[in-house]
């Protein structure tokens, strides 16, 4: 399956992108995704604790499940206003 | 009206399109880009954001401020992009029969908007850049 990865802010400039496309065999939870992420871009292990998620515009937890198709967004703590 | 734009918000404009005859009042909160922060003098600010989301959250914002609170209406704007000091980054407009639950929805409004809105900033000084992590 392929899950549309994006990033914002800090992880973006971190990444040097601010989309990734990633292919799995099976399903996936956000955790898992993140952790293959890291595989790519080790420099994001470091924000691990902090880091937000949100799946299909909506906020996810480390366990919530990806699907093929789905969008993925990580991101930092928001600091809008 | 829920918007995210990158040009100055007129105020003034916005209200006038949201006010009505039953309107008893009106309250406004603008946030403007403060020149200093964490002891530092800031040049000026860039603001990002998730925008399909962003604009769900604010959305979802105003949908709760009208169950929760007294109100007739609410509108919020936020300005993407570079913004200068003293420039307004975000409008919210809150229109009701009486001023007590204008107040209060303008309060929740500005506090959840700054919990859950997926806006970034990143603050330019002199030396360097950095973006900000939560509410700072």
């Amino acid at each position: 399956m392929s899950i549309r990865v994006l990033f914002f802010a800090a992880l973006a400039d971190i990444t040097g992108t601010r989309e990734a496309e990633l292919e799995a065999e099976a399903c996936l939870d956000v955790a898992s995704v993140y952790a293959r992420l890291i595989d790519t871009y080790p420099q994001l292990g470091a924000l691990r604790p902090s880091v937000l998620c949100a799946l299909n515009s909506e906020f996810a937890g480390p366990e919530s499940l990806v699907r093929d198709g789905d969008e993925i967004a990580f991101f930092p703590p928001v600091s809008g206003g | 009206m829920f918007r995210l734009v990158r040009e100055p918000i007129d105020v003034p404009a916005l209200t006038a399109s949201l006010v009505r005859p039953e309107d008893g009042a009106v309250v406004v909160f603008e946030g403007v880009v403060r020149g200093s922060a964490r002891g530092k003098k800031v040049r000026y600010l860039e603001y990002h954001a998730y925008e399909p989301m962003a604009l769900k959250k604010l959305e979802e914002i105003g949908m709760r401020a009208r169950k929760e609170f007294d109100i007739r209406d609410i509108g919020i704007v936020h300005r993407l992009g570079r913004l200068e000091l003293g420039e307004c980054s975000v409008a919210i407009v809150v229109l009701s029969p009486h001023r007590a639950a204008a107040f209060e929805a303008c309060r929740f409004a500005i506090d959840t908007l700054k919990q859950v809105v997926p806006i970034w900033k990143k603050e330019y000084y002199q030396d360097g850049a950095v973006w900000i992590e939560g509410e700072g």
